[in-house]
C-alpha cells in the first residue's frame, strides 16, 4: 500500500517509528577527514517499507548501521544528529538499553548470509538464543516458536533441521534463517543491508516475496538498503536516494521513478545497459569448442582414491565467431566461470577447443599443445574478471600492470613500451598521465579500464569477460559496456561474455548460451532466447529476471 | 625511477613504523649499539690505535711490530702495555690508546688480588675468572651474537623461502612430498646431532651456522607456502598466467610479494631466536670455541661465579637488553606490516 500523503499531512496524522534528524558521521583517522554521512534526515513510518538507494561508497550502509550504533566507536564519530526511536535518542541511550532495542524492537539482516551465522552452532541455538536474551526462554519453551520461525521462512523440514550448521544449509536458506533470527521476536523494524545481494536471481525473487508476505503478517516497517533500482521498484512505498554521504531525492517510489528531480536519480534510473550489438556480417569460424569437460576429481577414503567427480562443465561445445559476443547464462555453480578459465588452459579440461588464427586455415587444438606451443597463442586470448581490486597487483604501478605481458612478448625499448601503454590507456579512455600511479588510487570503473588495457595492449582476438560488471555500480556498467562494444567494433574482437545479469548479458550478446549444473540447457540467438525461451529452466530463469512480487 | 622510490604501501608501512615509538627508537638504539659493536676493534684493544715514533708512524691494530722496532732487547711482539715497552715508546713519541685496553682474550697479569676481580678504573666492569676484562668481552660477545643472528636469520629466511614458494606455487605431489619430508625433518633432535658433531669435529662460528641451518630452515616454510598457496589463485596472478608470463616471473613479481608481509613480520623474531640459541648452546658448553668472546659462556661463568656478581649481573643486562630491543622493533614491524591494517 503506497503512501501518497503529503509531508505535511503526514506530520500531523502519522508518528513516525524511526526518526532520524541532522545526522553526520565521521570516520577518525581517514586522510581526507570528509565526514560519510552529512546531515541526514528522514523519517519511517508505520508499516511501511522505505527504500534506501545508492552506489557504493554513498554511506547507506554506514546510516543503517548506525541507527543501532554498530560502527566500532573508536573508529566512527557521530558529528551530530539524533535518532528518535519510540520516545528514546538512540545515539544517547546507554549500551545496556541499546542491547534490548537490538534484535528486539528492531531486527537486522545482512549482505552475506554466510558470514553473518556463526558457524560453529547449530540453528537451533542462534535462533533460541535471541528469544532468551529478549524474553527469557528457555531452550525447551523456545523450540516450538524457533520451529514455527523456520516454517514461516519456509525452510523445508523445520523440526529436523534445527541441529543443522549454517555450512549444512544453501545460501537462500541461510539468508531464511537470518530473516528469522531477525524477526524473531516481532520486531517493529527491520533493517535490511542489501539482503538479496549475494543471492542467485531465482533465490532472490523468493526472499524478497517472503520478506513482502511476513512484513504484512506482522505489520513492521522496513528500512531496505539496496543499489539494485528493480527491487525498489517492486518492494518500496517509498524511496530516498543517496549519494555522497547525502540524501539528495526522496519521495514515494513511483513518483520518484516517473518523474526524479535531481539529473543523478536520472542518470540512475537511465542506466539502461543499452540496444543490443548490430549483427555480424560474414562469419568467419575463431574457436570451436567439441565436448569440453572439466571434472575435477574428489578423493575420499583412507587410500584417497577418486571416488567421484565434481563435473564443474560437462560434454559442452559451442563455437564462436571472428567480431561475435556469445553470452554465458548461469547462477553461481552453473560451471560458467569454470568453462572460461578452461577455454584460457588455466584449468586442465578435456575435449577440443580449435581456435583459428586470422590468416591460418588450420586450426590450433589448445589441448594438445604443451606450454612452451602454447604459450605464442596465449597472446591472442586474455582474461578480464570480475574484481577489478582484485585483477591488479596492488604492488605495481599502472604502466607496470599493462605493460607486463607485452614485455614477455616484444622486446621493445622504455620510450616504446611507454608509447605502446599510453595508446593503451587513451583507447580505454584513461588519462596517460595518471600511468605511474598505483591501483588504489583509482575507481572500480577505473580499475577495470585498466584492466582491459593491459588485455587490449597484446592485441587479442578472444576476451573473456567474466562478469566485468558485477562488481560496478549501474552508471559504469554502462560506461564499461559501452567501451567494451566500441572495442568489439573498431578491432573486430570476439567475446565470451560470462554473467549471471540478463539484462547486461543482452546488450552485449549476438548469441545466448544457458548453463546449469555444468551442462548447457539452451543455446541460440539472443533475441530467441530472450523472447521465447524453449527449456523449463530457461524460462524460470527469465522470469525471475522479470516478473513483479 | 630510482631504487630507493618506495611504492604507496611501503610508504604506509614505513609510517606506521615511525608512529610506533617504541619499536623505532628501539631501532635506532639498535642500530647504534650494533655500529659501535662493529667497530669493537677501535674502542677495546689490548694495542694502541696509533704509535708515533721516533718520527714515524705505526699501527699496531693491523700490523704486528717487533720490540726491536722500539729499541727493545729481544725479536718478539711487542707487549704495548709492558710498562718497559711503554716508556721506551713515550720517550721518542706517543701512543693513543682505545678507551679499553683489553681485547676479549686479554688477561690483565696486574689484578690487585686474585681473578675474578671487582670493577675497577682498568677494568670497568670487573674481570672473569681468567682475569680477562668483562666490558671488553660484552663488546665482542655482542658483535657475534649479532652476526650469528644475522646471518642464520638470512640464510634460514632464503632455504625456507624458496622452499615454501616452490610447494606452494606447484602443490600436488610436490607439496605432499615436501610437507612429509618436512615433518620427519623437524622431529631430528637438534641439540643431540650437535653434541656428536661437536665431539667430531671443534666447532666454528660457520660449521654452528651451518648445522642450525640445516635443522633451523624450516620455520619459514609454513607461511610461505600458505601465502603462495592462497594468492596462486589471485585474479592478477591467473590473469598474468594467461599473458603467457613465465612461473618464475609470476613467483617473483606476484607471490613473492605477497608472501613477503608474512615473511617480514617472522624475521625479527628468528633474529631473537638466532641469538638466543647460540647463547644457549654457548652455555652448555657445545658452542663456540672455548676462549671465544661469547655471551652464553659469560652466563656460564656467572652463575659458576655467584660470589662475583658483576659478570652474572652485566650479561644479564646486555643480553635482556639486546632481546628486548630487537622483539620491541619486531613488534613494531608487525604492526607495521599486519595486512589486516593495509586495507
Amino acid at each position: 500500500m503506497p503512501l501518497t500523503l503529503t509531508a505535511p499531512a503526514r506530520a500531523i496524522m502519522i508518528q513516525p517509528l524511526l526518526s532520524i534528524v541532522n545526522l553526520t558521521l565521521a570516520f577518525r583517522g581517514a586522510a581526507d577527514a570528509e565526514p560519510a554521512v552529512r546531515d541526514v534526515s528522514f523519517d519511517v513510518l508505520p508499516g511501511e517499507v522505505l527504500a534506501l538507494v545508492g552506489e557504493s561508497g554513498s554511506g547507506k550502509s554506514i546510516t543503517a548501521q548506525s541507527i543501532l550504533r554498530l560502527l566500532n566507536p573508536s573508529a566512527a564519530r557521530y558529528d551530530s544528529g539524533q535518532i528518535h526511536f519510540s520516545g528514546q535518542d538512540l545515539l544517547r541511550t546507554d549500551e545496556r538499553q541499546l542491547n534490548r532495542i537490538r534484535g528486539g524492537s528492531i531486527g537486522m539482516i545482512f549482505q552475506e548470509p554466510m558470514t553473518s551465522l556463526n558457524p560453529l552452532q547449530s540453528i537451533e541455538k542462534q535462533l533460541s538464543e535471541s528469544l532468551y536474551l529478549h524474553k527469557g526462554l528457555s531452550r525447551a519453551t523456545a523450540r516450538p516458536l524457533v520451529i514455527e520461525w523456520l516454517q514461516r521462512v519456509e525452510i523445508r523440514d523445520a523440526a529436523q533441521r534445527l541441529k543443522a550448521l549454517p555450512h549444512e544449509l544453501s545460501g537462500g536458506e541461510r539468508q531464511r534463517v537470518m530473516i528469522a533470527m531477525a524477526l524473531i521476536n516481532e520486531p517493529d523494524l527491520l533493517i535490511a543491508d542489501e539482503p538479496t545481494t549475494a543471492l542467485d536471481v531465482t533465490v532472490q525473487a523468493q526472499i524478497l516475496r517472503l520478506l513482502k508476505r511476513l512484513q504484512g503478517e506482522l505489520g513492521m516497517s522496513v528500512l531496505f538498503i539496496t543499489h539494485d533500482l528493480g527491487i525498489v521498484r517492486k518492494l518500496a512505498d517509498r524511496v530516498m536516494v543517496m549519494r555522497q554521504g547525502e540524501i539528495i531525492e526522496q519521495g514515494v517510489t513511483a513518483e520518484v521513478f516517473d518523474h526524479p528531480k535531481t539529473d543523478y536519480t536520472r542518470e540512475l534510473l537511465a542506466a539502461d545497459p543499452g540496444a543490443p550489438p548490430a549483427p555480424i556480417k560474414q562469419i568467419k569460424p575463431l574457436l570451436q569448442v567439441a565436448n569440453l569437460r572439466t571434472w575435477f576429481a574428489v578423493n575420499t577414503g583412507f587410500l584417497k582414491r577418486v571416488k567421484h567427480y565434481v563435473k564443474a562443465v560437462d560434454d559442452i561445445s559451442f563455437s564462436l565467431a571472428e567480431g561475435e559476443t556469445l553470452g554465458i547464462v548461469g547462477e553461481s555453480g552453473s560451471g560458467k566461470t569454470t568453462l572460461g578459465r578452461s577455454v584460457l588452459q588455466l584449468i586442465k579440461c578435456e575435449g577440443d577447443v580449435n581456435f583459428t588464427l586470422a590468416g591460418e586455415q588450420a586450426p590450433h587444438n589448445l589441448l594438445q599443445l604443451n606450454a612452451k606451443q602454447m604459450k605464442p597463442l596465449r597472446r591472442h586470448i586474455q582474461i578480464i574478471f570480475q574484481d577489478p581490486f582484485a585483477s591488479l597487483s596492488p604492488r605495481m604501478s599502472v604502466v607496470q600492470i599493462i605493460a607486463e605481458g607485452l614485455k614477455v612478448y616484444e622486446r621493445l625499448s622504455n620510450a616504446e613500451l611507454e608509447a605502446r601503454v599510453i595508446d593503451a590507456m587513451q583507447q580505454v579512455q584513461l588519462d596517460p598521465e595518471l600511468r605511474h600511479r598505483y591501483p588504489n588510487e583509482f575507481s572500480g570503473g577505473q580499475r577495470q579500464r585498466i584492466a582491459i588495457a593491459r588485455a587490449l595492449i597484446l592485441k587479442p582476438r578472444l576476451l573473456v569477460l567474466d562478469e566485468p560488471t558485477s562488481a560496478l555500480d549501474r552508471s559504469v556498467q554502462k560506461d564499461i559496456i559501452d567501451l567494451l562494444q566500441r572495442l568489439q567494433r573498431e578491432h573486430g574482437l570476439s567475446y565470451l561474455f560470462i554473467s549471471h545479469d540478463l539484462s547486461v548479458v543482452r546488450s552485449m550478446s549476438h548469441r545466448i548460451m544457458i548453463m546449469k549444473d555444468g551442462k548447457v540447457v539452451e543455446q541460440g540467438a539472443a533475441d530467441a532466447i530472450f523472447n521465447q525461451p524453449q527449456h523449463p529452466y530457461s524460462k524460470a530463469l527469465l522470469a525471475a529476471a522479470s516478473a513483479p512480487l | 625511477m630510482s631504487l630507493i622510490t618506495l611504492s604507496p604501501i611501503n610508504c604506509e608501512r614505513w609510517q606506521r613504523f615511525k608512529n610506533n615509538r617504541r619499536g623505532y627508537y628501539s631501532l635506532w638504539i639498535f642500530l647504534i649499539l650494533f655500529g659501535l659493536s662493529l667497530l669493537a676493534e677501535l674502542i677495546a684493544n689490548n694495542v694502541p690505535l696509533v704509535i708515533q715514533h721516533e718520527g714515524e708512524w705505526y699501527f699496531p691494530i693491523v700490523k704486528e711490530y717487533s720490540e726491536l722496532d722500539f729499541g727493545g732487547d729481544f725479536d718478539v711482539v711487542a707487549d704495548y702495555r709492558d710498562e718497559y715497552i711503554a716508556d721506551l715508546i713515550n720517550a721518542e713519541g706517543w701512543m693513543l690508546w682505545p678507551p679499553i685496553r683489553f681485547d676479549y682474550r686479554a688477561i690483565n697479569y696486574n689484578l690487585p688480588g686474585p681473578a675474578p676481580s671487582p670493577p675497577s678504573v682498568e677494568n670497568w666492569l670487573g674481570t672473569d675468572d681468567l682475569g680477562r676484562d668483562i666490558l671488553a668481552r660484552l663488546i665482542y660477545g655482542f658483535r657475534i651474537s649479532v652476526m650469528f643472528g644475522l646471518f642464520l636469520t638470512l640464510a634460514t629466511s632464503v632455504v625456507g623461502i624458496a622452499v615454501g614458494a616452490i610447494q606452494g606455487f606447484y602443490g600436488g605431489k610436490v607439496d605432499l612430498i615436501g610437507q612429509r619430508f618436512l615433518e620427519v625433518w623437524s622431529s631430528v633432535p637438534t641439540l643431540f646431532v650437535l653434541i656428536i658433531i661437536a665431539s667430531m669435529v671443534p666447532p666454528s662460528f660457520w660449521i654452528l651456522l651451518g648445522i642450525l641451518l640445516i635443522f633451523g630452515w624450516m620455520a619459514l616454510v609454513g607461511v610461505v607456502r600458505a601465502e603462495f598457496l592462497r594468492a596462486r589463485n589471485f585474479e592478477y596472478v591467473l590473469a598474468a598466467r594467461s599473458m603467457g608470463v613465465s612461473n618464475k616471473a609470476i613467483m617473483w613479481r606476484h607471490l613473492l610479494p605477497n608472501a613477503m608481509v608474512a615473511t617480514l613480520t617472522f624475521i625479527p623474531f628468528l633474529l631473537v631466536g638466532g641469538v638466543t640459541s647460540l647463547t644457549a648452546l654457548d652455555f652448555l658448553g657445545f658452542g663456540l670455541p672455548p676462549g671465544s668472546a661469547s655471551l652464553g659462556e659469560m652466563v656460564s661463568q656467572g652463575k659458576n661465579n655467584l660470589h662475583a656478581p658483576w659478570i652474572g649481573l652485566s650479561v644479564f643486562v646486555v643480553l635482556s637488553l639486546l632481546l628486548t630491543l630487537l622483539v620491541f622493533v619486531g613488534e613494531a614491524v608487525r604492526d607495521a606490516v599486519d595486512p589486516n591494517r593495509t586495507r
